[in-house]
């Protein structure tokens, strides 16, 4: 990847963290913890590596994701608004009553959204099946599902996961954004979901492992995963919870909680600097 | 005396004769082909067959990510499971988006026979018609259930269509006028003084207990009301109104299905007594499909009892 496209996404992801802590403080609740965390790969998948078109949202060709890991929905919808899927000022009715954007993925209200989603382990399935499709159909779209560490303890991934190896799904890529915690505490304690990488390659799936927040190796890793054929991918992504935000990172705390005003004064310094920075840096 | 054959037996014949006028048909299955009677066009299309496994809940979320591509999944498995178990998935995957997935439910009921409680689905209609927006649909024979194919092919949206093992006699293809539609109930036998409403299994067992009934002096309407959900408010307030009272009669709970459907109908627009006749909230048991059935009351004699007392309380 040339460095001015890096610089571009890394201001883009920049400015999708800020914006998710903008909903997420705007509403007063909604995940911010798992938005950060997945905040890199959002954004190498909607402005690197996936084919779709905001004006022709049907599009029966476009790239496919699937946010299985829902509640992190802030991430998601700043991507798309982002993006150019409708005006990012729509999103200060986020989780409102007023607005259409709820608290979890709606394919029916919110343009962009493939797939309505928030109920952990049903996702990888959907994508399972949009990628079936594309295959019954011999059209050459991927698929894309994120999931999250904590959601890998639901059994049904592992049913999805052996449906996507059956059928050979090689325009299925699903990354695990490995952020090491979950509500009530570190994954490692809560459920033990490693390793994953002999899991996934037990159930017929090429692993590949890649820093979460190295938006290159991402890049890299999704170009990796195009030319494997006859099995479908997982990106194990390592990534830091509450990533940006100092006082967010690596605390199961802020999974599901809206900071109050003196910590969205901090917060939102905090992600401006970096919006800053790679703003100066750029000219 | 029409043939004997099982719902699910004219559901595996319907879907292969349906195949080349609905592309976009594709089936899914959960290790079940043989029972569920999709294998007939797992032979026929294997491309469009997906053998899922036994993993009901993946199904269901599989079949979700092919209709948001416009395919019109067909998902199979035992009620139990299909209703059961993929509950939610129906519910958050299927339902919330309104996807085009039908949701087919075999072996539903206590005529499952031996197998037991564990497979004798009687809460299926229960689940499925307390999701918003989904179409609920229990065929009473072979004929409907070809109907009731078509009809779901062409109607867009999330539905649950209950199949039954048993093999029963098909009679529907003799009835004067019989039009199948989605949501309206089909008077089969005129009646002034009581209306029995059925759905499945029991619409043939209804019109036994109305001919017995006739010798009796009681004059019977039957109605065959395959589709729980949306319920034909219309047609259940007409029999309340010209009959006065009202049995319901179902292969299913007394709790959540028909009985509770009609009776909310009716309470609401125009109160007569209704007597509902089903499961009397119990699980089942092993034997014989019709030993089962008769354990349990679900017989025309066991309608015909039930008639008897809405009469009762009416004149009473």
């Amino acid at each position: 990847m040339e460095q001015k496209e890096l610089h571009d996404l890394a201001l883009t992801a920049a400015r999708l963290r800020s914006m998710a802590m903008d909903e997420v403080y705007t509403a007063a609740s909604g995940h911010i913890g798992g938005s950060l965390s997945v905040a890199d790969i959002l954004t190498v998948l909607y402005f690197h590596a996936m084919r779709v078109d905001p004006k022709n949202l049907k599009d029966p060709n476009r790239d496919r994701l699937v946010l299985s890991k829902g509640h992190t929905t802030p991430a998601l919808y700043a991507a798309l608004a982002l993006r150019g899927f409708f005006p990012a000022e729509e999103l200060g009715l986020f989780r409102s009553i007023k607005g259409h954007f709820s608290g979890h993925p709606d394919m029916v209200n919110v343009p962009g959204v493939d797939m309505s989603t928030g109920s952990l382990g049903q996702g990888i399935s959907a994508a399972v099946g949009m990628a079936l499709a594309g295959k019954l159909d011999k059209k050459d779209y991927r698929v894309y599902a994120v999931l999250g560490d904590g959601e890998i303890a639901e059994g049904q991934v592992w049913e999805a996961a052996m449906a996507a190896a059956k059928y050979k799904l090689d325009n299925l890529t699903a990354f695990v954004d490995v952020n090491g915690l979950q509500i009530d505490g570190a994954t490692a304690d809560v459920m033990p979901s490693e390793p994953l990488d002999k899991k996934f390659e037990a159930f017929n799936w090429n692993v590949i492992k890649a820093d979460g927040h190295d938006l290159a190796a991402i890049a890299g890793a999704l170009e990796q995963a195009k030319a494997v054929k006859g099995k479908p991918t997982v990106i194990l992504a390592k990534t830091v919870k509450g990533k940006g935000v100092s006082f967010m990172e690596n605390n199961a705390g802020w999974h599901g909680k809206a900071p109050n005003d003196e910590q969205y004064a901090q917060a939102h310094a905090e992600l401006t600097a970096v919006i800053e920075a790679l703003e100066k840096e750029g000219k | 005396m029409g043939e004997k054959i099982a719902t699910r037996a004219a559901y595996g014949k319907a879907i292969v004769a349906l195949a080349e006028e609905y592309p976009e048909l594709v089936v899914l299955d959960a290790d079940l082909a043989s029972a569920t009677m999709t294998n007939g066009f797992m032979k026929a299309y294997p491309d469009r067959f997906f053998d899922m496994g036994i993993a009901e809940c993946n199904m269901v979320g599989v079949a979700a990510g092919l209709a948001t591509c416009g395919k019109k999944p067909f998902v199979n498995t035992f009620a139990m499971f299909a209703a059961g178990r993929a509950f939610e998935q129906v519910r958050n995957s299927v339902a919330y988006p309104h996807l085009n997935v039908k949701i087919v439910g075999s072996h539903g009921g206590l005529s499952v026979g031996e197998d037991g409680a564990t497979h004798q689905c009687c809460e299926d209609f229960a689940t499925m018609r307390s999701i918003p927006g989904m179409v609920v649909c229990c065929p009473c024979d072979g004929n409907e259930m070809a109907a009731a194919v078509k009809a779901l092919l062409d109607y867009e949206g999330p539905a649950y269509l209950r199949m039954c093992r048993l093999a029963t006699e098909v009679f529907t293809d003799t009835v004067p006028g019989y039009k199948f539609e989605l949501g309206k109930g089909v008077t089969l036998r005129e009646g002034k003084e009581v209306t029995v409403i059925a759905v499945g299994l029991m619409v043939g067992r209804a019109m036994q207990a109305a001919e017995m009934l006739a010798g009796e002096g009681i004059d019977v309407r039957v109605i065959d009301m395959h589709t729980v959900k949306p319920l034909d408010t219309e047609l259940v307030i007409k029999a309340a109104r010209e009959t006065g009272c009202i049995v319901t009669t179902e292969e299913h709970n007394v709790i959540g299905g028909l009985g509770e459907a009609v009776c909310a109908c009716v309470s609401e627009n125009c109160p007569v007594p209704v007597v509902r006749h089903g499961v009397e909230d119990t699980f089942g048991r092993s034997g014989k499909a019709e030993e089962v059935l008769t354990h349990y009351g679900l017989t025309a004699e066991g309608i015909a009892e039930k008639v008897r007392e809405a009469v009762r309380r009416k004149n009473g």
